[in-house]
């Protein structure tokens, strides 16, 4: 089967870079798949899980908030973050999950929109985290 | 000649600050080495950000504004000075400080305000009395991450988009040439410039055929421009933090000679108040002898 060099690089460095099969990552408009040869593409992505399968291997990883070029039968993420399952402290992702959403429900009573955005996207973080940890 | 006890304790006292900058020196040459691993490592993103980022200029630059590009006339200039949080490291600070006083006597003459933002804490110190000061962030030089940097860009381009803010942002840090070489540099921060489209050099960079963009192109660039802020100030960071680092490494350096070359003075002087001592007592014991003939 023909495959598709993944690569995805964050501020620390780059995280993977290998050839794979296929590619499911979190768009702007929701999940999208990438086998080889695709046409060029640009999008946002989410904060969320992206998958990859390479023969029977599926690996999962969370990344955050970036953006991925696909250009030369290449795919390319550059995010703020991305981890592999196995990486993932669970316990300190409870906590920050908890502490967002302690702080959401302290800032609805007051309106303060930075501060909700804020705490939103780190509720957001921290199940993305906690469920890319369940694939391990 | 001062007394032989003052020279032996003045002789202890340099050697325990010769000590002192010797460990200093080694710990910032190890600190060094983490942040310039640390710089590596930020490299392939940078250069992949660039290419994308000029890549997408030239496509969406035509179409729609952007409110971070719009060139105004400039009546405010902010200032973000990059500054280490410890001192200890030769001129590396007043350096950077000094470009920006020399930025900011420039700007006013042409009737022009100033603000700073400061990051680090040697800048808050030092311009602090001129008054000018904004915003400061200190003691997050030693541990910063992209979120840091996130914040401060928020901040800066927040005040660049408010009525009456600034109408022009310069970034100014200390550029890590090498380890012995770190020029204060000050780079255009906003409006945010087109970035130059890749080398033509280099054919294979440019993509055949279209892109499909998800969302448009438009929208892609909104997401994409407060990133590239990020990114500046990350790598302005990432390079004061390295510069720091190998002017502080030089500075004990130096430090350590400077000590060194008092203790060999002071021996000598020691030796010769130690002879000196030697000589007054023969004369006294030979005084003595030649009394009691």
């Amino acid at each position: 089967m023909a495959q598709i060099a993944l690569e995805v690089v964050t501020p620390s460095g780059a995280v993977v870079s290998e050839d794979v099969d296929i590619v499911n990552a979190p768009g702007y408009g929701g999940d999208f798949g990438v086998l080889a040869n695709h046409a060029p593409f640009l999008s946002t992505i989410k904060t969320g899980i992206l998958s990859y399968e390479k023969g029977k291997k599926r690996e999962h990883l969370m990344v955050s908030g970036g953006f991925c070029e696909v250009s030369n039968n290449k795919i390319t993420f550059l995010v703020e973050s991305a981890e592999f399952g196995y990486q993932i402290d669970v316990e300190r992702a409870m906590r920050a999950k908890e502490r967002a959403e302690k702080r959401l429900a302290q800032a609805s009573s007051h309106d303060d929109s930075i501060n909700v955005a804020r705490a939103e996207s780190a509720l957001r973080r921290a199940i993305m985290r906690l469920k890319a940890a369940e694939f391990k | 000649m001062p007394s032989l006890k003052e020279v032996k304790t003045k002789i202890v006292g340099v050697k325990k600050t010769a000590q002192i900058t010797k460990a200093m020196n080694m710990v910032a040459s190890a600190k060094l080495r983490g942040a310039q691993e640390k710089m590596e490592a930020f490299r392939p993103y940078t250069s992949k950000f660039n290419e994308t980022m000029s890549n997408l200029s030239s496509r969406a630059t035509t179409g729609g504004s952007y409110p971070l590009m719009e060139k105004r006339q400039v009546r405010s200039v902010e200032l973000v000075v990059i500054t280490s949080d410890r001192g200890l490291c030769g001129s590396f600070n007043s350096n950077i400080v000094k470009l920006a006083g020399r930025k900011m006597e420039a700007y006013e003459a042409e009737g022009k305000t100033v603000s700073f933002v400061c990051v680090g804490k040697k800048g808050h110190q030092l311009l602090r009395k001129t008054g000018k000061v904004r915003k400061s962030y200190r003691d997050i030089m030693g541990t910063f991450q992209m979120f840091n940097a996130r914040e401060i860009a928020a901040e800066v381009s927040q005040h660049f988009l408010a009525e009456g803010g600034s109408d022009k942002v310069e970034v100014l840090f200390g550029h890590f040439r090498s380890v012995a070489i770190q020029v204060p540099t000050a780079e255009d921060f906003l409006p945010v410039q087109p970035v130059a489209t890749a080398e033509d050099g280099e054919g294979t960079k440019k993509i055949s055929g279209e892109y499909i963009y998800e969302p448009s192109a438009e929208e892609i660039m909104d997401v994409l421009q407060p990133l590239y802020l990020n990114v500046m100030i990350y790598h302005a960071m990432l390079e004061v933090g390295a510069s720091e680092h190998a002017a502080r490494m030089t500075a004990m350096d130096n430090a350590t000679k400077a000590c060194k070359d008092m203790i060999s003075d002071l021996t000598v002087l020691y030796n010769k108040a130690r002879q000196a001592a030697i000589t007054g007592e023969l004369m006294d014991i030979v005084g003595g002898a030649e009394a009691l003939k």
